[in-house]
């Protein structure tokens, strides 16, 4: 009898079957735990953008996005209690100064806020581009709003093509509306 | 040892048995009828995107409702629960739903216990059958004696 040199492997192996499960468990938890959590997948990128014809409350009319065909339209999801709002607002005011005459169409939807919020804001913090309530937040769902601000630059053949959820820079704003832009010249 | 055997291949295959059980319970459940409770059902199956770790059937946002609605809208329309959540997939991605489909890579979770219980099931058995091997009717000359004489102290009238 030799019971060192018998109880030796199956000790080792079953050291090996009990580490190698918490091993690989470690090693799927750490890569987990080192996403985050709020960060989301783009989607739609590339996608035709979902039609809507809103009603404005800003002023008379409504804005269909069929009938902006053909034109760079900005899509920017928005509500008064939203601090980032608050921030990207004077980069939006900008964009729409030096784009608009362009052709550039920026639209804000109003995201679960109320009429008399929205217009509290305008008020204090300027701006005249159209804004337009999204009754059930149909247009919402359908552009896959997570969180607001979330911007969409919508080229003139009807794709999405940027996205940004949060805040806007006017530098991202303008990059992307140059280069919708630029995608109608050469088609 | 045959019958300890056996007895660890019925545990086994019991083993199995509830497994698979449950996994199969867990996909089916009585089909809904009305357009309200397949609503809900789809819901249930959605993440809240305003939320953490919510459905959107469990969420009191105001979102969560407004999505409700247009699943509801979506099925009066005639569109399938499929088509519905695929509505959803392709607006907000595969994140939307709270489980993962059971297609590719994303079986893993699914199989993962299942091969666990197996694999398990199996090195236990082979652990114990290994130690009955090792152990069956090998006791020393010095043991032997040793339960004899205590053996012969049981019949000894105390």
């Amino acid at each position: 009898m030799v019971p060192d040199g018998r109880n030796n492997r199956p000790r080792w192996r079953s050291v090996a079957v009990v580490l190698a499960p918490l091993l690989l468990f470690a090693l799927l938890l750490a890569s987990g735990l080192g996403e985050d959590p709020r960060e989301l997948p783009s989607e739609l990128e590339g996608d035709p953008a979902p039609a809507f014809s809103l009603p404005r409350f800003d002023a008379e009319g409504t804005v269909d996005l069929e009938d902006l065909r053909g034109q760079v339209v900005v899509v920017n999801f928005w509500a008064s209690w939203c601090v980032p709002c608050r921030e990207e607002h004077a980069a939006l005011a900008a964009a729409w100064g030096r784009y608009r005459e362009r052709g550039v169409v920026l639209v804000g939807v109003l995201f679960e806020d109320t009429v008399e919020g929205a217009l509290a804001f305008r008020n204090e913090l300027g701006g005249d581009w159209p804004l337009v309530t999204d009754p059930g937040a149909r247009a919402a769902i359908a552009f896959g709003v997570y969180g607001i601000p979330e911007t969409f630059v919508i080229a003139p053949d009807g794709t999405i093509s940027a996205k940004q959820v949060g805040a806007i820079d006017y530098a991202w704003l303008t990059e992307e509306i140059e280069s919708a832009l630029r995608s109608v010249e050469q088609a | 040892m045959s019958g300890r055997r056996g007895s660890l291949l019925l545990l086994g295959v019991a083993f199995a048995v509830v497994g698979l059980a449950a996994l199969f319970a867990s996909g089916e459940s009585e089909r809904p009828t009305t357009i309200d409770d397949r609503a809900h059902e789809i819901a249930s199956g959605l993440r809240c995107p305003v939320c953490q770790n919510l459905s959107v059937a469990d969420s009191p946002s105001r979102l969560a409702g407004e999505m409700l609605d247009e699943i509801e809208t979506q099925l009066r329309a005639g569109r399938a629960p499929e088509q519905v959540r695929a509505f959803f997939v392709q607006r907000y991605g595969e994140w939307i739903l709270l489980a993962p489909t059971r297609r590719g890579l994303n079986l893993l979770p699914w199989l993962v216990p299942v091969i666990g219980v197996l694999a398990g099931t199996a090195i236990w058995a082979s652990l114990v059958r290994h130690r009955v091997a090792s152990d069956g009717g090998s006791a020393t000359s010095s043991e032997r004696s040793r339960i004899e004489r205590e053996l012969r102290g049981l019949e000894e009238p105390g």
